[in-house]
C-alpha cells in the first residue's frame, strides 16, 4: 500500500482511535477543518465528536485538559499545531505531565500523547519552523519521539499510546510528502531502539527526522569517494538508545551527528558527548557535528536553505571526519 | 614508574636499592626496573628521605604509578599521594588510565613539539595537565617531538605492541597525527601458531622500518691505512695486561667524534623537516647482545674525552649493556652512531641510520691490503670505513669530507 507521511499519520491515528476505546483526539482545528496539516481530515465525520474534539485557541488549556483526562483514565491524543506554539503549554507539559507521577508518589501516571509538527523547509519563517524537540528531550519524565519514515509515522502512535507516561511525537513538516510502500496491516514501532537505516563501515552518521533524509542522500554519493557510511535514525530522542550508536562507532571508529536543531546544547551535543565518554578509545577522529545555523529560521527561501543542513554539507562533513 | 622509552607503558620492579629512612639525592639509583628491552636502573629526581615503599618487588605497574614516597623540603606543605594503584589488568582502558593523556594535552604537545613520554606531571600522582606541557616547552629544546595519535590508534598500538613514537608525525591525520590506518597490520594468518615476536626484535624492526621508509640514505666508503694506528697501539699496549690495553675501536670512536665535531652537518637530528645540530657529540655505539638483538648506549660528549677515557667509557657501556644494567638516560640522545662488525670478519658494513639521527659510521675488520705508498707497493693493515647518511640533511660531498677526516685522524693517532 503506497502511503505518504501525512496519510500514514492519519492511518495510525485512525487505527488508534478505533482500536483503543479510551483514546480520543483533541486540538485546534482537528475536527471540522481536518487539522491544519490535514492529518485528521475526515476523522470527525467517520468517528464522531466523542473521538475527535475541536478546542479553543489555548494550548495551555487543552493540554491541561488532556493531562486531566489521562489521569482520569482516558488515553488522550492532543495535537498542537507546531512546536513553537507548544511553548504556550510548556508549563503544563513540564510542571504537570512530566512530574505528576513523581509528585504523587507514584499514584498518578499521565498516559498522554501530544503530537506536534516541527522543523523548517517550507518558508514558514521564524515563528513556525523551529526544531525544539531537543529542549523537550532535556526533561526527565517525558518520552520524545520523532518519526522520520512513513512506517514510523504510521506505527509510532500505537506504541506511544501503550506507554504509561507522557509521550511527545514530533512530526516533521517537511516530510509530509515522502512516500513508501507499506503493508496493509499496521506494524507497531519499537520506540526503545534506534534504527540502522543504512549499514556502512567507515563512519556512523547519527541523526533523526529530516536529518535522516539529508544523511541518506549523502550516503548515496559517498561510495563514489570510497566511503561507506552507516546511517542511524535515533527515532527516540529521550531516552536515547546509545547502545545502537556506540556499537556502530565501535565498528566504524568515526562519528558524525546531524540534526536540525541548533548546535549549542542540542541533541547532537548530547550524542557526541556520550560517544566521547563511552567510545573514546574507539575513535579514530574527532566526532563531527552538523546542525542548523544559530539564527531564527529565515523566511527567504535561499536563506532558509542556507541555514539548514543540506546533503552537500553532510558529504563535506563526512569527508572532514574520515580525512 | 618512570617511562623509559616512548613505547613503554608498564614495568616490573625488580629490586629496591633504597629502603625507608634512606636519604636520597637527585641522580641516586633507587630501584631496578625490568622493561621489554632490559633491566634499567631508576634514578630519583628529588632529594629527601624515603618515607615508604609503595610497590613490592616483582610487581608490574603502569607507567606513572608512584613507586615510593619521599619526604623532602616541601613535604610538609605538599603531601605526595601515597596510594599506589594496584597492578594493572590487561585491558587497554586500564593501561592508558595509568597515564591519563587528555586529547587537549596531546594536541598541545603536538603543537608545541613536546614528547609526552618524557614528561612527569607536576603532581606525580595526578594526570598530565596543559600546564605540564607548557612548562616542558619552556624548559626543553624542541629536539624531540611526538605527534598526535587518535584514541583508537593508541588503543590498537597498545594491543599490537606498536611504538607510536616511531610513527610520530608521519600519520595521515591532520599535522601528521597517527590514525588507525597508519599502524602496521598484525599478521592475522599466522594466528596462534607463530610465537610472539621478541620485544627487542619488534622494537628494532619498527625503528629500522621507519628509517628505511623515511630516510633517503646515501652511502660512501673509504679505505683507511691503519699502519700508524696499529703501530701506536702496539707501543701503548706493550707489556700491559689485557685489561689495561687500548683497542683499535677506541681510536676509531675518537676519530669519529672529532670528525663529527669538525663536520657538524652530520652530527645531530632531522626533526620536522629540518636539521637540528647536536649540542655536543654524543656517540651511539651499537652493542650486539649475546642472546641476540642490539642496544645502542651513548657515550656523551665523546669529542671531549681522550683516548684513555674513551676506552674506559666503551668498556663500561659494553659491559653494562650485556649485563642489562644501563640507565635509561644512557640509551637516548645520540647525535651520530658507530657500528663495528670487524670482530666478525666483516670487511665493510653499511649501516641503517637510527632516526632521528642523520648518519651512521661503519667499521669493518682490520685487513692487510696492498697499498701504494711513496711509489712502492706495501702490505699495510687497513680498514674499510663507511658512512650511511641522510640525503635530506647532507650531500655526498659533506660525507666525503667527513670520511677523509676520519682517515687522516687515524693516520695520526698521536693527535687523537
Amino acid at each position: 500500500m503506497k502511503l505518504d507521511y501525512r496519510a500514514a499519520l492519519r492511518d495510525g491515528l485512525r487505527h488508534a482511535l478505533i482500536n483503543e476505546p479510551r483514546a480520543f483526539l483533541m486540538g485546534e482545528d482537528v475536527g471540522a477543518y481536518g487539522g491544519c496539516f490535514a492529518v485528521s481530515l475526515g476523522l470527525l465525520e467517520e468517528l464522531g465528536e466523542n473521538k475527535v474534539r475541536d478546542t479553543p485557541l489555548s494550548e495551555s488549556a487543552f493540554v491541561g485538559a488532556g493531562i486531566g483526562a489521562a489521569m482520569g483514565g482516558l488515553r488522550p491524543i492532543v495535537e498542537i499545531m507546531t512546536v513553537n506554539f507548544s511553548l504556550l503549554a510548556l508549563d503544563q507539559i513540564m510542571n504537570n505531565a512530566a512530574t505528576l507521577l513523581h509528585m504523587s508518589g507514584g499514584q498518578f501516571a499521565v498516559p498522554l500523547v501530544i503530537r506536534m509538527t516541527t522543523g523548517a523547509g517550507r518558508q514558514l519563517a521564524a515563528q513556525h519552523s523551529h526544531s525544539l524537540e531537543g529542549w523537550y528531550a532535556h526533561i526527565p519524565g517525558l518520552r520524545i519521539v520523532a518519526p522520520a519514515t512513513v512506517a514510523d509515522a504510521r506505527g509510532m502512535l500505537w506504541t506511544a499510546l501503550a506507554d504509561p507516561d507522557p509521550v511527545l511525537i514530533f512530526e516533521h513538516a517537511a516530510l509530509f510528502g515522502i512516500t513508501d510502500d507499506l503493508p496493509e496491516e499496521l506494524e507497531p514501532v519499537d520506540l526503545d531502539r534506534a534504527a540502522v537505516r543504512r549499514p556502512g563501515t567507515d563512519i556512523t552518521i547519527v541523526t533523526y527526522g529530516s536529518g535522516l533524509h539529508r544523511s541518506l542522500e549523502a550516503a548515496e554519493v559517498l561510495p563514489g569517494e570510497g566511503i561507506s557510511a552507516e546511517v542511524i535514525d535515533l527515532r527516540t530522542l529521550r531516552p536515547l538508545d546509545s547502545d545502537t550508536y556506540l556499537e556502530s562507532v565501535a565498528r566504524t571508529h568515526r562519528a558524525l551527528v546531524v540534526e536540525e536543531g541548533w548546535r549549542t546544547g542540542g541533541i547532537g551535543a548530547e550524542v557526541a558527548a556520550q560517544i566521547g565518554e563511552e567510545a573514546f578509545w574507539d575513535l579514530d577522529a574527532p566526532v563531527g557535528r552538523l546542525a542548523t545555523a544559530e539564527v531564527p529560521i529565515p523566511y527567504a527561501q535561499h536563506l532558509e536553505a542556507a541555514a539548514l543542513v543540506q546533503a552537500d554539507d553532510v558529504v563535506a562533513a563526512v569527508r572532514a571526519v574520515v580525512g | 614508574m618512570p617511562s623509559l622509552g616512548a613505547d613503554m607503558d608498564e614495568g616490573t620492579l625488580v629490586a629496591w636499592r633504597v629502603g625507608p629512612g634512606d636519604v636520597v639525592r637527585r641522580g641516586d639509583i633507587v630501584a631496578v626496573v625490568q622493561t621489554e628491552k632490559s633491566d634499567i636502573e631508576v634514578e630519583v629526581f628529588e632529594a629527601g628521605t624515603v618515607a615508604e615503599l609503595l610497590v613490592d618487588v616483582g610487581t608490574t605497574v603502569a607507567v606513572g604509578t608512584p613507586l615510593a614516597r619521599i619526604e623532602g623540603e616541601r613535604a610538609a606543605e605538599q603531601p605526595v599521594a601515597t596510594k599506589a594503584t594496584p597492578a594493572r589488568a590487561a585491558s587497554p582502558q586500564r593501561s592508558m588510565a595509568g597515564r591519563v593523556l587528555s586529547p587537549l594535552v596531546r594536541r598541545d604537545a603536538a603543537a608545541l613539539g613536546v614528547d609526552l613520554a618524557s614528561l612527569q606531571p607536576a603532581d606525580p600522582s595526578g594526570p598530565l595537565h596543559r600546564s605540564d606541557v607548557a612548562a616542558a616547552r619552556r624548559t626543553r629544546p624542541a629536539t624531540l617531538r611526538s605527534g598526535a595519535a587518535s584514541p583508537y590508534a593508541r588503543r590498537l598500538a597498545s594491543e599490537r605492541g606498536v611504538d607510536l613514537a616511531v610513527l610520530s608525525g608521519s600519520g595521515s591525520g591532520p599535522a601528521g597525527a597517527v590514525l588507525a590506518r597508519d599502524l602496521p597490520e598484525v599478521s592475522s594468518v599466522a594466528g596462534s601458531e607463530a610465537p610472539p615476536l621478541d620485544p627487542m626484535r619488534a622494537a628494532i624492526a619498527r625503528t629500522m622500518e621507519r628509517s628505511n621508509r623515511e630516510i633517503p640514505h646515501y652511502y660512501l666508503a673509504h679505505t683507511v691505512d691503519l699502519a700508524a694506528s696499529v703501530g701506536w697501539l702496539a707501543g701503548r699496549n706493550a707489556g700491559r695486561p689485557p685489561a689495561g690495553r687500548i683497542l683499535l675501536s677506541a681510536l676509531e670512536l675518537r676519530a669519529v667524534a672529532l670528525a663529527a665535531r669538525k663536520v657538524g652537518e652530520l652530527n645531530g637530528s632531522w626533526v620536522d623537516g629540518r636539521f637540528v645540530a647536536g649540542e655536543g657529540v654524543h656517540l651511539g655505539v651499537i652493542v650486539a647482545l649475546r642472546g641476540g638483538g642490539l642496544l645502542a648506549p651513548v657515550i656523551r660528549d665523546a669529542d671531549r674525552l681522550d683516548v684513555e677515557s674513551t676506552m674506559a667509557a666503551l668498556s663500561d657501556v659494553v659491559e653494562r649493556a650485556r649485563r642489562g644494567a644501563l640507565r635509561s638516560s644512557e640509551l637516548s640522545g645520540a647525535t651520530i652512531t658507530v657500528t663495528n662488525l670487524g670482530e666478525d670478519g666483516v670487511e665493510e658494513i653499511y649501516g641503517v641510520i637510527h632516526p632521528p639521527q642523520v648518519a651512521i659510521v661503519g667499521f669493518g675488520g682490520v685487513i692487510d691490503r696492498v697499498v701504494a705508498t711513496e711509489g712502492r707497493a706495501q702490505v699495510h693493515p687497513t680498514v674499510r670505513v663507511t658512512l650511511a647518511a641522510d640525503h635530506r640533511a647532507t650531500d655526498g660531498r659533506i660525507g666525503g669530507r667527513f670520511l677523509s677526516k676520519v682517515g687522516s685522524l687515524l693516520a695520526q693517532p698521536g693527535k687523537l
